[in-house]
């Protein structure tokens, strides 16, 4: 017996069909991770919901979340002749100074890599070039990064452009400020795997919103939303982890050290939603060498309205609507034509929803994301 | 009807509009893509925005309309099927293959999905200073063994050679052209409500084995490409269904979904695609779990989508698992009246959604 | 938001880089590993790995509940339906 079996798949549905209330108002669960969204896309699972149960994707994707002014700092550096490397998803995201994709075609240096260790390899192979590893992404990805921010033997030509995210701290402001109207929370499993469970505690006990750390099988998110639902059934707000075979409560310690060590915590911005107080991370004052903002004395400044004129990226990721819901989408704004951000990665809600959901699906759900 | 389209009056080239309107804008919009970029011939979106919006108008005939990989002219009572591709592989050299073989194999393919039987290919070498010689003759006798295994001579050619720029050296175009026997009619018009969708075998191979050899992505496997010659493993079903074949195509770039969008698309139908009867190894899975792939959309290069009658497909299915090029061949889905133009995939868990095009290459994703 | 495969660790070693460094198998597709972030790792377990770092060691007993809990939901889906087919025929009984 494993994951992905249709037969516990029906398991779980059945279970929620039963345990959802009828004739309530139904419930709305929000996750908050770009691969949860590909999993409840890729697999189909809106079309075996049991109506009144909604799920929703918030800010989860680091793509999509990644300002402006940052991805302006990486084709800059392009532009200077600079060769950077990363991660696949960044390559198309659209900005005011364009794309990486564009600045490639423009004769610049832009590797795509599958690993942070890529980078700092790419370097040790072009000696004469100066190569920035544009780091993106949140604490799951963080802690590699900072194995190889603070490997000892690094070649002088490389450095970084860290735009890395936290998220319990971005989650817990917008819960704070009322910014997301939703009953229920699924917890990022890969990021909990780092910060431990214990980092969602907050949420039951201050802001008694349910909350369950979930995994990226199909059974895993249905199986997350029936503990959800039956927390709201009860008027319970707890943390439970659906995910203990990969989440330890603590999380991992070797790789939350390895994080302090060579970075700080720092505010930062978030695409379509503004600065958040103590939500990135920048390398410390003693490893400015490897600041790529430092070497090469770069630094642009934040736009307040960093989305495209009309884009409504912003209600996407607050949970505030469903891409359907946005005017330009479908219409300006596809895959092949992205206009705003959620649109071009993989992971953004935008880009899934025109790939993955049918129109009769986006329909219905459209008009319940009000 | 294509098949018996004038060749002399299709051949007109540019329409005489096109002469006329010397200023014509650019259908692209220049503000958004002011270049090419790599999603461009990647066979997604953008690719078919190029396809569709600036070149199909500017030639408009019949054998373009169909949007085939190959044409097929009618020539002095001879129906002669036409196709080109070009070649740009990095490596040039990757396991189960190189680019040799993969530009006879490619072209061929190409013709075999019009239902031809490929005679003769040329042979379009652009070549890259500083290539090492022995390099270019490793890839000349590789092209050698494939035109013999394909049964293709190679009548024609070209060599030329460009400045030191990308280090990849080389690259090459075929164009192949073969014969169409009689009472063979493979197009995507001929998709029909009820047609069965077969694959003649495990997919995502080609793609996975030669991403496991890239830059930054390498894996260990003993995966190998798929390239092969289909146009025997073609004949043979076509001798044995016959008219029942309705539309062939090959699932190169893009992959399984890319292509049967493109045969949904042309012909206004829908298609419903079972994902667990899609025959997928295990490493192959695994390698497009790490890089973030779905295996639907990583190319192939030794296999071929077929949409036959109903009542054809389990003899479809029993002739192609006798060859070795088609001993995983399975049902994998039908053609419908739904969704037009869509294809919607049953997931192997039960849920359903839209298998769409990806606005360009597949790129391995970390989130 | 994270990419995170399971994986079989095949062998451990310290990579030239200085970091302990496994080959860890995908279905049979082989990649070296960072494991620096999991000390206590043994070949033969399940990691999970993110961006060629593997960050969680997979707890097969934990597997095991959520597998046993899903598979319990089935039964007990099961069990209400023939409660519900006892009940009707109660009901029936009484007319």
């Amino acid at each position: 017996m494993s994951f992905r079996d249709p037969l516990l798949v029906q398991n779980v549905v059945g279970a929620l069909g039963t345990a959802l209330p009828r004739g309530g108002r139904g419930y709305k669960i929000m996750h908050v991770c770009g691969s949860h969204e590909h999993t409840i896309s890729r697999w189909g699972l809106r079309s075996l919901l049991p109506q009144g149960l909604e799920v929703i994707a918030g800010p989860g994707c680091p793509v999509c979340v990644c300002p402006a002014h940052e991805v302006g700092e990486a084709i800059e550096l392009v532009r200077r002749g600079v060769t950077v490397a990363t991660f696949g998803d960044m390559l198309n995201l659209p900005t005011r100074f364009g794309s990486l994709a564009q600045a490639k075609a423009e004769g610049g240096d832009v590797r795509l890599i599958y690993s942070p260790m890529d980078a700092a390899r790419l370097a040790q192979r072009n000696p004469d070039r100066e190569v920035v590893l544009f780091a993106v992404g949140f604490e799951t990805t963080a802690a590699p990064v900072a194995a190889v921010l603070g490997a000892g033997e690094l070649p002088d030509n490389f450095s970084l452009l860290v735009s890395h995210r936290l998220t319990p701290p971005a989650m817990e402001l917008l819960l704070g400020i009322g910014d997301i109207h939703i009953d229920g929370f699924i917890a990022p499993g890969h990021v909990s795997t780092i910060t431990g469970s214990d980092a969602w505690r907050r949420f039951p006990e201050a802001y008694a919103m349910p909350v369950v750390v979930a995994g990226f099988e199909p059974e895993d998110i249905l199986l997350a939303m029936l503990l959800l639902v039956r927390q709201l059934n009860r008027g319970e707000a707890k943390l439970e982890n659906e995910y203990a075979r990969v989440v330890p409560d603590a999380g991992n310690r070797p790789a939350l050290a390895a994080i302090e060590e060579v970075f700080e915590v720092t505010p930062a911005w978030w695409r379509g939603i503004g600065r958040i107080p103590r939500s990135g991370l920048r390398p410390r004052r003693e490893l400015a060498h490897r600041d790529a903002r430092e070497r090469f004395g770069i630094r642009f400044e934040a736009d307040l309205s960093d989305l495209p004129p009309g884009c409504s990226c912003h209600l996407v990721m607050l949970g505030k609507a469903y891409p359907p819901a946005c005017p330009l989408y479908g219409k300006k704004c596809t895959p092949s034509s992205p206009y705003g951000p959620c649109m071009v990665s993989q992971e953004g809600t935008c880009f899934i929803w025109f790939t993955y959901e049918s129109d009769e699906l986006s329909a219905t759900a459209a008009g319940g994301a009000k | 009807m294509t098949s018996s389209a004038d060749l002399t009056t299709a051949a007109v080239g540019p329409a005489e509009s096109t002469a006329l309107d010397g200023d014509l804008p650019c259908p692209i919009p220049l503000d958004r893509y002011p270049r090419v970029l790599m999603a461009h011939g990647g066979g997604g979106r953008l690719t078919q925005q190029l396809i569709q919006e600036m070149l199909v108008p500017r030639f408009s005939n019949p054998h373009l309309a169909e949007l085939h990989d190959g044409a097929v002219l009618a020539v002095e009572g001879n129906r002669l099927a036409m196709s080109t591709d070009s070649f740009v592989v990095s490596p040039l050299f990757f396991p189960g293959g190189d680019i040799g073989e993969l530009a006879v194999n490619g072209t061929v393919n190409d013709l075999a999905m019009c239902g031809a039987r490929p005679r003769y290919l040329s042979l379009g070498f652009i070549l890259e200073e500083g290539l090492p010689m022995e390099t270019l003759w490793q890839v000349v006798r590789s092209v050698e063994r494939a035109a013999q295994r394909a049964r293709v001579s190679v009548v024609t050619g070209d060599t030329k050679v460009i400045e030191r720029s990308r280090q990849d050296g080389l690259y090459l175009n075929t164009t192949g052209i073969g014969f169409v026997p009689d009472g063979v009619e493979i197009a995507p018009r001929r998709a029909q409500p009820g047609d069965t969708v077969l694959i003649s075998g495990a997919i995502a191979v080609h793609g996975t084995a030669v991403m496991s050899v890239r830059e930054g992505l390498e894996f260990e496997t003993t995966l190998a490409s798929d390239t092969a010659p289909l146009a025997d493993l073609v004949g043979a079903l076509l001798s044995a269904v016959g008219s029942r074949v309705h539309v062939l195509r090959d699932p190169t770039r893009g992959g399984v979904a890319a292509a049967l969008n493109e045969i949904a698309g042309s012909v206004g139908l829908g298609i419903e695609l079972d994902e667990a009867a899609v025959p997928v190894w295990p490493d192959v899975l695994g390698a497009c779990e790490i890089l973030g792939l779905d295996p639907l959309y990583v190319a192939n290069e030794g296999k071929f989508l077929a949409l036959v009658a109903a009542d054809a497909a389990d003899a479809a299915v029993s002739l192609m698992r006798e060859d070795p090029l088609g001993r995983e061949a399975a049902v994998i889905g039908h053609v419908v009246d739904e969704h037009p133009g869509r294809v919607v995939l049953h997931s192997r868990v039960g849920g359903r959604r839209m298998l769409d095009l990806l606005s360009g290459e597949q790129l391995p994703r970390i989130c | 938001m994270c990419l995170g495969v399971p994986g079989e660790v095949l062998s451990i070693e310290t990579g030239a880089n200085g970091l302990p460094m496994g080959k860890v198998s995908f279905g049979g597709m082989r990649k070296d590993v960072v494991l620096a972030y999991l000390p206590e790792v043994e070949v033969g377990d399940y990691v999970l790995v993110h961006v060629g770092f593997a960050i969680s060691r997979i707890d097969p007993e934990e597997a095991e509940r959520t597998m046993a809990l899903l598979q319990e939901l089935g039964d007990l889906a099961l069990l209400e339906r023939d409660l519900k087919a006892v009940q009707h025929l109660e009901v029936d009984d009484a007319r």
